[in-house]
C-alpha cells in the first residue's frame, strides 16, 4: 500500500488508469470473454469424482428385475386416469396401501395471479397423494423422497408405474434406514410446491392447502422422475432449480456412476457426453452444452420438479427418459436398477450432502468447472466498471480542485451539493418506473381487459412491454424537473452512480445466479461503460437499447433454440418472447423466483439510469 | 377462581398418577408355583425369610396394520429390605442392580432402550412406549443429600452394567420434571427434586445391549420364555425395545412391609409385510425361528398370551392352533379384550406336539383400509427452512368421541436451540387453548437444556397444536460432533394422560391379572394411564465448513493483516507534501551545525 500511500507513485498510477482506461476495460473484457468461452475446454477443466465417503464405491448389487410390474400398474394407472379425466387419487390411495405404505394425500387450490395461457390454468385445485415407506428399527428422523409428477394427457404413467414396482421392491427389503416418501404431485411444479411448503409448515407463495399428517422428518435427498414411454434410448439429467440454484454435485456423480454401471446412456442438457477432447468439434459440443447450462440457469426457472426442494435444503434432481430414435433401447428393469442403486447409495449417508460443490458449471456430465474457476471471468468483467468509475471520480476530483483555484467562494459552496442533489430527481423517476413495472400490470389486468379486447394474460404481458418501452421517453420529460442538468458534471456524476450501482447488483446476483449475472455483464457493462452524451449519441442509444435486459431475453431464446439444433424465425421468437415473459412473471408469483423483481426494481432502473447520460441535455 | 380450581385439576392427575394402588397387588402366598427342582435346590435353610419369584409372560398382539407386536415380561419380586440392611445373599433378583439400589439410595429406576418408533396411529397405543434411543428416570430417596452427582455416578455405573452410551447424560440433558414423571410404586415422596430424568435420542441399542439384559433374568436365555430372545430375529424387525423398572411395591394386600419388583420388558413388532410376503400369518417359529419352549423352572408362572380380540368382535377373523389353555377377558386401556392364554406349566399343552408352535391363521383375505386412529396420538415436527430460525410443532389428536380430558406435555429442548417462549401457542379447533398449568425453566448454554411441562385440556374429537418458534445457536467449533452436517437431536417429546375409558376396570382382583395389565397403578374405574413419546427430530444447525480450516484460516490472517492495516492505515493517516530533498551531505552537516547554532536550518 505504500503504492497509494506515496504521492507521486498516486498520481503515476491515476494517470495510468486514466490515460490508458479505454484500452484497460476493452483487454478486460476480452479476458473475461475468454476466460469464460476456455471454460468448456477440457485441458482446463476438472473430471468429476464422488466426495462424498459415504456413497464411495459402487458395491451394492442391484436386483430390481419388475420391469412387466412397472409396465401393468403404468398401463392400469393410464386407464383409471383416462376413466377419472385427472388423478386417479381413490386407486393410488388403494394400491400404495396394499404395497404396505403408509398412504395420506394433500389438497391444495391456489388461483394463479393471471392466466397462464401456455398450461391453459387459472384455479388450480388438486390433490397429491403419498405413501411412506417407514424404515424398519428407524425413528423416522431422516427420509428421501422419490416423486413422479402425475401430468395432463397420457404422459408420465410409465413413471408413476416404475414408482410403484420400485415402491413394492423397496418395502420388501430390510435395508432401509430413512424413510422413503413416494409422492405423486398433481399439477407438476404448482402441486410441488403445495406439497413442499405443507410438509415444511410455511406460507410463502398463498397457496392454500390441507393439513398434512404424514411426515416423516427432515428429507435428506429427492428424485424426480418423468419416463413416458415403455422403453428409453437415454436418460436426461436436469439439474438447474429456482433461481438458478444447483443440488450438490455429488447428485449428479451419483446419478452419471449409477448409469455408467448399468450401461445406461447418460446426457445432460439432451447432449450426449464425447470422449476425444483434442478436435475443435468437441470443445464447440461441450461449449454448446455449458451455453445451455447457463442460459437455463439464467432464466431462474426450476427445469423439473427438483428445483423446488433446493429451497428446503434438499439435494434434489430430475431424471428425464429420452426415446428417440436410437438402436438401442433399455428397459423399466434397467432404470429400475439404477434408481435403485441410487437410492441405496443415499440410504447410506450419514450426513447431508455437503462435500462436493454447491456451485458449478457442467460441460458434460463427466467434466465440471467450479466456483474459482468460473468467478475470474466475471471479475474481469466487473473490473471494467470499476476502472470506469475510478477515471470518472478522477476527473471529477480534478475539475473540482480545478474550479477551486479559479472560481469564487460563493459559487464554490452551492456547488458539490447541487451536483448531488440533483441527481435525485433522475434516480427516483427511474426506480418509481421499475416499481410501476412491478406492480402495475397485475393491478391493472382487469382494467386492461375491461377497456381492450385482450385477455388478462395478454393484458399483463403488454402492460409490461408498454411500460417497459415508456421508459424510455423518460429523459425528454426528467430534464425539466432538473435543475443542475446540462452540466459536465451532472451527467458525469449519474453516471459514476450508475456504474456503481451496477456492478454492485451484478456482484449481488452472481453470488446467487452465476449465470445471470454474466449473462447480464456481457451484454450491459461495456456499453454501461461506453455511454456518454457527447459523441455518437444515435449509436450510444442503439447499443443501449441492443443490451436492455428485455432484449438480452430475446436474444437468449433465439439463442437457445438454436442451441437445441431448433432454429426459429423471427415471429416465433416474438411468441416465445411473450410467452417468457409471462412465464417469468408466474415463476415469481408461484415459486417466488427473484429474476422478475430483481430486473423490475434493479436492473431496469439503472439502465434507464444509462439512457438518461445518453440524452443527458 | 379459574386458576384455582385449574390447579385443583393438576394436582388431581398428579394424584392418580401416584396412587400407589396398582403396584399393592400382593400375590397372597408366598410363590408356590415355582418348579419343585427350584425349591429343593436353591432354597437354603438357613435363610427361611428369603422370599422372591419369577413370572414371565409372553403376549402377542397383531397389530391393525398387520403387524404383529410381542411383549415380553419378566418380574422378578423380593420381599427383602434392600435399604434398610445389608444384604448379601442374592438368588432371583440379580446382584448387579442390587447393590447399585442400596449404594445409591435408589427408590425408583426405569431404563429403556429402544430402536425404532412405536407408531401410535397405525399401531395403537402398546403396554408401555418407549422413546428411540435410551431414555432413564430414576427417583432417589430423600437420604440422598447430593443428587446430582449420585445421578451422576449412577449413570456411569448403569452404562457400564448395560454396555450403552448412558455416561453422556451430563447436566445439559437432565431435566427435572415437576409433573409428568411421578413413582410408580410404593411411595412417600413426591418432591419432584429427587428426580432425574434423561433421554439420550442418539443412542443406537444392539446386540451389546441385548446380552447384559438377559443376563439379568435369573434363567437367563437357556430356558423359559427367553430362549425366543435371539438376537438376530429380534433385530430383524420394525421397533425394538427393552427395557429394565425397578420399584417398590406392597409386600401383601395389608400393605405393613415393602418388596422391591424387578420388571424386565422387551417389546418387539414383527413386519410381517417384508418377512411374509403379503401375508399376515404368523407363528412363533416364524418369528423367532425357534420352538421347544419349556417354563423357566425358577418361574411361578409362564404363560403366553395371545390377544384375540379384533374390530370385528361378531365373527373371529382369525383361528389360533393348537387350542389355548383358557381363554380370559381382560380389561385393559379402557378396553374388554380376549387373550387366548397358553400356560407352558400346563402338561397338557405339550401332549398334542412336542414343540409348542403357536400359529395363527387369518380366515380369508382382508381389505386393508385406513387404519383405526387411537384416542390419543401425537405428531411432531420441525417447520421452516433456512438455518437461522424454526418452528417446533407439535399435534396431540384427541379421537375420544365425546370426552375431553388433560394432558401433561412435556418437552426438552438442548440448549442450542434457543426458544422464543413468548411465540408459544396452542391452538385447538382454530381457538387459543389457555393451559392450566405451565412449567417453563429455560436453558443456560452449554449447562441445562430448556424443560417446559404444561397441563392443558384436550376437547373431545379434536386436534391441539403446540407450536414455538426457536433460533439455532452458533456453537463454537470444537463442540461439533465429528458429523455435523447430519443435524442435532432433539428428544422426543412426552405425553401423560389420563384417558377416560370406555368400560369400567375392575379392580378387585389383581392378583389374576396378566403382567402387562399392571404396570401403571391405576385406582379408578374411569379411565386409565398412557404416556406415549413422539418422535425425535433432526435439526440442522449452521456448520462451518470444516474441509478447509487451514486455508480459511491462513486467507482470513492475510487479508486482515495486509488489506485491513494498510487500508486503516491510509485512512486515518493526513499527507502532507514533502520537499524534495536537495543537497546531499553538505548540506546536512551545515544544517547540524546550525541546529546547535540555534539558528533556522537551510
Amino acid at each position: 500500500m505504500g503504492l497509494l500511500s506515496d504521492p507521486s507513485r498516486r498520481r503515476a498510477l491515476s494517470q495510468l488508469i486514466t490515460r490508458l482506461n479505454t484500452p484497460l476495460c476493452i483487454m478486460s473484457y476480452i479476458v473475461g470473454l475468454a476466460w469464460f468461452f476456455g471454460l468448456s475446454f477440457q485441458p482446463f477443466t476438472l473430471r468429476t469424482y464422488i466426495s462424498e465417503n459415504a456413497m464411495g464405491s459402487t458395491m451394492v448389487e442391484e436386483q430390481f428385475m419388475h420391469g412387466d410390474r412397472a409396465l401393468s400398474y403404468a398401463r392400469e394407472f393410464a386407464g383409471f386416469k383416462k376413466k377419472m379425466g385427472g388423478m386417479p387419487v381413490a386407486w393410488l390411495e388403494k394400491t400404495m396401501r396394499t404395497l404396505g405404505l403408509e398412504v395420506y394425500t394433500q389438497s391444495f387450490t391456489r388461483i394463479l395471479p393471471f392466466p397462464d395461457e401456455t398450461t391453459e390454468r387459472y384455479m388450480v385445485k388438486g390433490t397429491n397423494v403419498y405413501g411412506i415407506l417407514r424404515a424398519p428399527r428407524a425413528a423416522s428422523t431422516e427420509s428421501l423422497v422419490l416423486s413422479v409428477p402425475c401430468s395432463e394427457g397420457d404422459s408420465n404413467s410409465q413413471a408413476l408405474g416404475l414408482m410403484l414396482a420400485l415402491a413394492s421392491y423397496f418395502r420388501g427389503q430390510i435395508y432401509w434406514a430413512k424413510d422413503i416418501i413416494f409422492l405423486v404431485n398433481e399439477y407438476d411444479l404448482i402441486g410441488m410446491e403445495a406439497w413442499l411448503e405443507a410438509y415444511h409448515n410455511v406460507n410463502i407463495t398463498g397457496m392454500k392447502s390441507s393439513v398434512m399428517m404424514g411426515r416423516a422428518g427432515a428429507i435428506q435427498a429427492a428424485v424426480s422422475l418423468e419416463i413416458s414411454s415403455d422403453v428409453i434410448t437415454s436418460l436426461d439429467i436436469a439439474v438447474e432449480g429456482l433461481n438458478g440454484q444447483l443440488p450438490n454435485l455429488d447428485m449428479v456423480n451419483l446419478f452419471s456412476a449409477f448409469c455408467q454401471k448399468n450401461g445406461l446412456l447418460c446426457t445432460i442438457q439432451g447432449k450426449l457426453p464425447r470422449g476425444d477432447w483434442d478436435s475443435f468439434s468437441t470443445y464447440l459440443h461441450s461449449l454448446e452444452t455449458t451455453m445451455l447450462m447457463v442460459l437455463k440457469q439464467g432464466s431462474g426457472r426450476p427445469q423439473g420438479d427438483h428445483g423446488l426442494f433446493l429451497r428446503y435444503h434438499i439435494e434434489a434432481i430430475t431424471m428425464r427418459g429420452i426415446n428417440s430414435f436410437r438402436q438401442y433401447k433399455y428397459d423399466m428393469s434397467t432404470i429400475g436398477k439404477t434408481l435403485e442403486g441410487m437410492f441405496r447409495k443415499l440410504n447410506n449417508l450419514l450426513e447431508r450432502l455437503h462435500q462436493s460443490y454447491f456451485f458449478y458449471l457442467l460441460p458434460s456430465l463427466s467434466r465440471f468447472v467450479s466456483i474459482g474457476m468460473y468467478m475470474p471471468a466475471f471479475g474481469c468483467l466487473i473490473l471494467i466498471l470499476v476502472l470506469k468509475s475510478l477515471d470518472l471520480w478522477m476527473k471529477l476530483t480534478k475539475s473540482e480542485s480545478v474550479e477551486e483555484d479559479g472560481v469564487t467562494d460563493t459559487e464554490q459552496e452551492s456547488k458539490p451539493g447541487n451536483g448531488i442533489l440533483s441527481l435525485v430527481a433522475p434516480v427516483v423517476i427511474c426506480h418509481a418506473t421499475g416499481l410501476s413495472l412491478y406492480y402495475l400490470p397485475i393491478m391493472g389486468q382487469h382494467l386492461a381487459t375491461e377497456h381492450f379486447p385482450v385477455s388478462e394474460s395478454e393484458a399483463v404481458v403488454l402492460t409490461v412491454i408498454a411500460i417497459y418501452v415508456a421508459g424510455l421517453a423518460l429523459p425528454h420529460n426528467t430534464h425539466r424537473v432538473l435543475t443542475g442538468a446540462g452540466t459536465e458534471r451532472g451527467w458525469m456524476m449519474l453516471k459514476l452512480i450508475s456504474l456503481l450501482y451496477l456492478a454492485v447488483q451484478l456482484g449481488c446476483i452472481v453470488l446467487i445466479n452465476f449465470s445471470l449475472g454474466f449473462l447480464l455483464a456481457v451484454t450491459m457493462v461495456p456499453v454501461a461503460a461506453a455511454v456518454q452524451p457527447v459523441g455518437p449519441r444515435v449509436l450510444y442509444a442503439v447499443l443501449l437499447i441492443v443490451v436492455t435486459p428485455a432484449t438480452t431475453l430475446f436474444f437468449s431464446i433465439f439463442l437457445y433454440k438454436e442451441l437445441n439444433e431448433y432454429p426459429l424465425s423471427v415471429l416465433e421468437c416474438w411468441q416465445l418472447f411473450l410467452q417468457a415473459i409471462a412465464g417469468g412473471m408466474l415463476d415469481h408469483y408461484l415459486y417466488g423466483s427473484i429474476v422478475f423483481p430483481f430486473i423490475a426494481f434493479f436492473v431496469y432502473p439503472c439502465w434507464l439510469q444509462l439512457w438518461n447520460i445518453v440524452f443527458w441535455k | 377462581m379459574a386458576a384455582v380450581r385449574l390447579l385443583g385439576l393438576v394436582s388431581s392427575v398428579c394424584l392418580v398418577l401416584l396412587r400407589p394402588g396398582g403396584s399393592s397387588e400382593g400375590e397372597g402366598k408366598r410363590p408356590g408355583g415355582v418348579g419343585d427342582w427350584a425349591a429343593e435346590g436353591f432354597r437354603v435353610p438357613q435363610f427361611p425369610e428369603v422370599g422372591d419369584g419369577l413370572r414371565e409372560e409372553l403376549v402377542i398382539a397383531p397389530l391393525q396394520s398387520g403387524d404383529v407386536a410381542a411383549t415380553f415380561q419378566f418380574r422378578t419380586r423380593w420381599d427383602s429390605e434392600l435399604l434398610r440392611k445389608k444384604v448379601s445373599h442374592y438368588r432371583l433378583f440379580p446382584k448387579a442392580l442390587g447393590q447399585v439400589i442400596s449404594k445409591y439410595s435408589v427408590q425408583e429406576l426405569h431404563l429403556s432402550f429402544t430402536h425404532g418408533f412405536w407408531r401410535s396411529r397405525s399401531w395403537g397405543h402398546p403396554f408401555l412406549q418407549a422413546p428411540a434411543g435410551a431414555e432413564l428416570w430414576v427417583w432417589f430417596q430423600d437420604s440422598v443429600s447430593n443428587v446430582d452427582q449420585t445421578w451422576k455416578e449412577l449413570t456411569n455405573i448403569l452404562s457400564g452394567i448395560f454396555c450403552a452410551s448412558l455416561n453422556f447424560i451430563d447436566s445439559t440433558n437432565t431435566v427435572t420434571p415437576t409433573a409428568s414423571f411421578k413413582p410408580l410404586g410404593l411411595s412417600n415422596v413426591t418432591d419432584h427434586r429427587l428426580l432425574r430424568y434423561a433421554i439420550l435420542p442418539r443412542e443406537i441399542v444392539c446386540t451389546e445391549n441385548l446380552t447384559p439384559w438377559k443376563k439379568l433374568l435369573p434363567c437367563g436365555s437357556r430356558a423359559g420364555l427367553a430362549v425366543l430372545l435371539k438376537a438376530e430375529r429380534l433385530f430383524h424387525s420394525s421397533y425394538h425395545s427393552q427395557a429394565v423398572h425397578i420399584r417398590p411395591v406392597c409386600r401383601d394386600a395389608q400393605c405393613l412391609s415393602v418388596s422391591w419388583e424387578l420388571r424386565q420388558t422387551l417389546t418387539v413388532v414383527f413386519d410381517m409385510f417384508s418377512t411374509g410376503q403379503g401375508r399376515r400369518d404368523w407363528s412363533l417359529f416364524k418369528m423367532f425361528t425357534r420352538t421347544g419352549l419349556e417354563a423357566c423352572p425358577l418361574a411361578s408362572q409362564s404363560k403366553i398370551y395371545v390377544d384375540l380380540s379384533s374390530k370385528d368382535q361378531e365373527n373371529k377373523l382369525f383361528d389360533v392352533s393348537p387350542p389355548p389353555t383358557s381363554v380370559q377377558e381382560v380389561s385393559f386401556q379402557g378396553d374388554r379384550r380376549q387373550y387366548a392364554i397358553f400356560d407352558l406349566q400346563d402338561r397338557e399343552l405339550f401332549n398334542s406336539s412336542r414343540n409348542l408352535n403357536i400359529m395363527l391363521k387369518w380366515k380369508g383375505l382382508q381389505e386393508k383400509g385406513e387404519p383405526l386412529a387411537p384416542v390419543l396420538y401425537t405428531e411432531r415436527y420441525i417447520s421452516g427452512y433456512g438455518l437461522q430460525k424454526g418452528e417446533l410443532n407439535t399435534v396431540v389428536y384427541n379421537h375420544h368421541l365425546y370426552r375431553a380430558f388433560p394432558i401433561i406435555f412435556m418437552e426438552t429442548v438442548p440448549w442450542y436451540l434457543r426458544l422464543y417462549v413468548h411465540t408459544l401457542v396452542i391452538t385447538t379447533k382454530g381457538k387459543e387453548n389457555k393451559p392450566s398449568y405451565i412449567h417453563y425453566q429455560p436453558a443456560k448454554d452449554r449447562l441445562q437444556p430448556h424443560l417446559l411441562e404444561m397441563l392443558i385440556q384436550l376437547p373431545a374429537n379434536s386436534a391441539t397444536k403446540i407450536t414455538v418458534q426457536f433460533e439455532r445457536a452458533l456453537l463454537k467449533w470444537t463442540e461439533y460432533p465429528p458429523d455435523p452436517n447430519h443435524g442435532f437431536y432433539v428428544s422426543p417429546s412426552t405425553v401423560s394422560a389420563l384417558i377416560p375409558s370406555v368400560i369400567g376396570m375392575k379392580t378387585d382382583s389383581m392378583e389374576e391379572r396378566p403382567l402387562f395389565t399392571t404396570l401403571f397403578p391405576s385406582s379408578d374405574d374411569s379411565s386409565y394411564f398412557v404416556r406415549l413419546y413422539t418422535e425425535p427430530l433432526l435439526v440442522n444447525l449452521p456448520t462451518p465448513d470444516f474441509s478447509m480450516p487451514y486455508n480459511v484460516i491462513c486467507l482470513t490472517c492475510t487479508v486482515v493483516a495486509v488489506g485491513y492495516g494498510s487500508f486503516y492505515n491510509l485512512l486515518t493517516r493526513t499527507f502532507q507534501r514533502e520537499e524534495p530533498r536537495t543537497g546531499g551531505l553538505a548540506r546536512r552537516l551545515a544544517n547540524t551545525i546550525r541546529k546547535l547554532r540555534g539558528v533556522p536550518p537551510l
